[in-house]
């Protein structure tokens, strides 16, 4: 009888329950009902109360009292309650649940057992929820059934070694020798069991896979039947003949091709064909000659091989089908590294799918137009990726974005491209960009010494249109304070000329000082910018002096400490204000302790420029953006923690009587992105620490830029300065921590 | 391998859960809820592949059931998008057009065909005659 007659009526009775509450208090009566039938030993109905116990084990209610009733119905000779039994003993029991050790003997015993259903029934449920204890038990048991003449359970009996190898690799042993035997069946189930089991015994012991090595040829001949024989309609999916079985044996070839010549060569002209040959119409075919791609990626094969599984690829970057579209994005990015002039020859498809609608392709062809970026098609491909920038999720904004600088910065064909490329993502994505681009973009400048005119006048039009990105009204503002002699001059070779009176300028500046858009880092750079205007132009000193002794009372304080100190320059120091003031000169790429040469981010000044003005304060010459480091060549910088190519680098800014300022920078020589880095501090208890915001939390490969992060620490007591920091950070996944304990510290310049 | 096998509807009821690779009873129900809420907010003009925590989920959707097979990073993932559709002409061959009420009220035998399918997280068998034989004769023996 079926148990599911007083299932299907529980099942519509919960259906109609009309709240959840309502449906809980039905399953309540119901569980209450069965666990009471549960405990009558005889009882003709136990098979309906099991089935419906599953059900509600499925919608997710406890049924945990279902399990000794599982053990009870498998151990019964009718067949009906011994189905029930052990779909519940696949649902209900796992390794960890003492009632799965009863069933082992009912398990032995069914195996045996005459009916080869049942024998299915216990091969199914040891597979599903056999415990370590159990597999061994029965490994025997198992052994023989491989050796049966019955497909239908050959199939499964050989699934169920796999899962014991799971459990116990040392048995792999007793099933190895049958294993080769077994690929010359001609069931396609048995020989698709066949294929997973030798894969799951070469992937566990590099012994067996040489032994099986000798394999090849048996599986190229199977492969070879299945693709040259002509309509088979008991395996034919779409056209294909068996292609689970295909992808399958491509598998297991890979497996074995691996880092192997003699093997590799053998699966050539079976690979080709396999490429050649298949429909790739429907996606059971392509999913045959995906695998194959990455089979052919991956073991050694000949190179025009691998342009075929290239060609494939690309073909597939052109299908309608999006899924197919997607795994090829995938596939060619684990291959650009290796097979990059093959891959190069489909940068056009590849650049095509940045405007494709899905987010996941989208991601994928960005990183793959990266990578694809050289010095030939640099002029094309930004364009293309400047394109996208503006049209981009928000979310891939500042991946774009740093990708664009890092890529800028190797292939740009000349500083005036390059300075425009940058200018063009500040005014897209200003919002985007990290930290460090600021005093980069700064520095590029002032190395491009004919392009100074240029610049100025293309910034001082982005920043009367917009005001709201802050890294370009800072990069601006620097600018016009540099080059405001120029600005006015107006004339330029490259761009149309503007006719600008000094008050037109002095007002953009201005805008950006008393704009709530801006943010505290911006306005010091208007401030500063305007007072190094006192000098590059003649008429309105007066406008300048009295804007800086306004801002002498603002209460930002350090808008107000510069707003002073100006004021000082204007009163007490006027003589050197041109001196002070003057041109920069062009900065330095370079930095002290930087093992690897590449540029850190950093920028160091020239000591002339850093000398105290008497009176014992400093003037800042610079705006003091965090990146930016005021000290010069001269200044120690400590090394203070080197490991796994992550550097951590002290300095100390200044130092009074009782107060020190120190500045950490962390640098990545690795060639991966380090991410979530953090910095903690302890300080003995004598002294006071304060952790200003470090200027990111991603340190980019290759030590392109550094993160730093200023701590200022107050000892009125004027103990000994010791300090412990903890460095965290996430590298592929993994998360590191260290930590460093520091008792000396470096000295600053002056004292 | 294959790490689970579910149908569930729009509405988040679960219809058929299969574990090959164990997870908690507890945790089942957030999984199922989170998975079906991950392939709700797909778009059409997305694929059916999601990377999900440290595995992948291959869906489909077939009027308002989703199938969602959860897999490991050494599958092909086309493959077990057919094997997706074999399993649906499976029952649809048994069912004669199958829809979700017959898959409800016929956990047990939609349970049994996929034991035949699917065992321990690999495919065993795609012949739709050879799946549906034991059951078939199954039901011959509970008629007489």
């Amino acid at each position: 009888m079926s148990p599911s007659v007083r299932l299907q009526e529980m099942i519509r009775v919960i259906r109609s329950a009309r709240t959840q509450g309502e449906e809980r208090g039905l399953i309540q009566k119901e569980c209450a009902a069965i666990r009471a039938q549960f405990r009558q030993s005889d009882n003709g109905a136990r098979t309906h109360n099991l089935a419906k116990l599953l059900y509600v084990h499925m919608l997710g209610y406890p049924a945990h009292f279902g399990q000794m009733e599982c053990v009870r119905l498998i151990a019964s000779p009718r067949y009906s309650e011994k189905r029930i039994g052990y779909l519940g003993a696949m649902m209900l029991l796992d390794e960890k649940q003492d009632a799965s050790l009863l069933i082992t003997n009912s398990i032995k015993n069914d195996l045996s057992h005459s009916s080869q259903h049942v024998q299915s029934l216990a091969l199914c449920t040891l597979a599903c929820m056999g415990s370590a204890e159990m597999c061994r038990d029965l490994a025997p048991e198992i052994e023989r059934l491989l050796g049966a003449s019955d497909s239908y359970i050959k199939k499964k009996a050989i699934l169920c070694a796999v899962h014991i190898v799971r459990k116990i690799p040392e048995l792999g042993e007793l099933y190895t020798p049958l294993a080769c035997s077994l690929l010359s069946e001609k069931n396609h189930g048995v020989l698709h069991s066949a294929v997973v089991l030798i894969t799951e015994l070469c992937e566990r012991n590099p012994d067996t896979l040489r032994q099986f090595r000798k394999t090849v040829p048996e599986l190229v001949h199977i492969m070879k039947g299945l693709i040259m024989s002509g309509y088979s309609p008991e395996h034919n999916v779409a056209g294909i003949s068996d292609p689970f079985l295909q992808v399958r044996i491509l598998r297991l070839l890979r497996i074995l091709g691996r880092c192997n010549d003699a093997a590799s060569d053998a699966m050539n002209d079976l690979l080709a064909q396999v490429a050649t040959n298949t429909d790739s119409s429907k996606t059971a075919g392509s999913a045959v000659l995906y695998e194959t791609v990455l089979t052919v990626m991956d073991i050694r094969s000949e190179s025009g091989l691998r342009v075929l599984a290239v060609n494939i690829l690309g073909r597939f970057l052109l299908n309608n089908d999006r899924n197919i579209r997607y795994i090829s994005m995938t596939s060619l990015q684990k291959i650009v590294q290796t097979d990059h002039t093959a891959v190069q020859r489909h940068r056009g498809t590849i650049v095509d799918c940045l405007k494709d609608q899905d987010a996941s392709v989208k991601r994928r062809a960005l990183e793959l137009s990266l990578a694809l970026v050289s010095a030939t098609n640099i002029r094309t491909m930004m364009k293309e990726l400047l394109v996208f920038l503006s049209t981009c999720p928000p979310e891939l904004r500042a991946h774009t974005a740093s990708g664009i600088f890092i890529a800028a910065e190797r292939y740009a064909p000349s500083q005036r491209w390059h300075i425009d490329t940058i200018l063009h993502v500040l005014i897209t994505a200003g919002g985007d960009v990290r930290d460090e681009t600021v005093p980069n973009l700064i520095k590029l400048i002032t190395t491009a010494s004919e392009l100074h005119c240029y610049t100025v006048l293309k910034l001082y039009r982005a920043l009367i249109t917009d005001i709201s990105q802050q890294s370009l009204v800072q990069v601006a503002c620097w600018c016009i304070g540099e080059y405001g002699d120029l600005l006015l001059k107006g004339e330029c070779d490259d761009i149309e000329p503007m006719q600008l009176t000094e008050d037109d300028v002095l007002d953009a500046l201005e805008t950006v000082l008393q704009s709530h858009m801006s943010s505290p880092a911006s306005r010091a750079f208007a401030l500063t910018a305007t007072m190094k205007l006192s000098t590059r132009i003649t008429n309105n000193v007066d406008r300048i002096r009295s804007i800086v002794s306004i801002y002498g009372s603002c209460i930002d304080v350090e808008l107000q400490q510069r707003a002073v100190e100006y004021n000082a320059l204007f009163k007490k120091y006027d003589h050197m204000r041109a001196a002070v003031l003057e041109r920069m000169p062009v900065i330095d790429k370079s930095s002290p302790g930087d093992t690897l040469g590449d540029l850190t981010g950093e920028v160091t000044k020239d000591s002339s420029l850093s000398k105290p003005v008497p009176g014992g304060s400093t003037l800042p010459l610079e705006p003091a953006s965090q990146a930016f480091d005021l000290l010069d060549l001269l200044v120690p910088s400590v090394t203070v923690y080197e490991k796994g190519g992550v550097s951590l680098k002290l300095q100390c800014d200044s130092q009074t009587e009782t107060a020190v300022t120190l500045t950490f920078t962390a640098c990545n020589s690795t060639q991966n992105d380090i991410t979530k880095f953090t910095l903690q501090a302890a300080v003995p208890k004598s002294i006071q620490l304060q952790m200003k915001a470090p200027s990111g939390s991603v340190l980019p490969a290759g030590g392109h830029s550094a993160i730093t992060q200023t701590v200022v620490l107050s000892n009125p007591s004027k103990t000994n300065l010791k300090m412990r920091v903890r460095l965290s950070y996430s590298n592929q996944g993994m998360v590191c921590q260290d930590t460093v304990q520091i008792d000396s510290f470096p000295s600053p310049a002056w004292t | 391998m294959i790490k689970f096998l579910l149908m569930i509807n729009k509405q988040g009821q679960t219809r058929l859960s299969k574990y090959y690779d164990h997870v908690d009873v507890g945790k089942r129900a957030a999984l199922e809820a989170n998975v079906v809420k991950c392939c709700l907010f797909r778009k059409k003009e997305e694929c059916s592949f999601v990377e999900y925590k440290d595995y992948k989920l291959v869906y489909r959707q077939y009027a308002a059931l989703f199938i969602v097979v959860g897999i490991t990073d050494d599958e092909n993932e086309l493959s077990i998008y057919e094997l997706v559709h074999n399993f649906i002409e499976v029952l649809d061959k048994y069912f004669n057009r199958v829809s979700e009420l017959d898959i409800m009220f016929n956990l047990d035998k939609v349970h049994i065909m996929l034991d035949e399918m699917i065992l321990n997280g690999c495919i065993v068998e795609t012949n739709k005659n050879r799946i549906l034989a034991p059951l078939l004769a199954l039901d011959k023996m509970a008629e007489s």
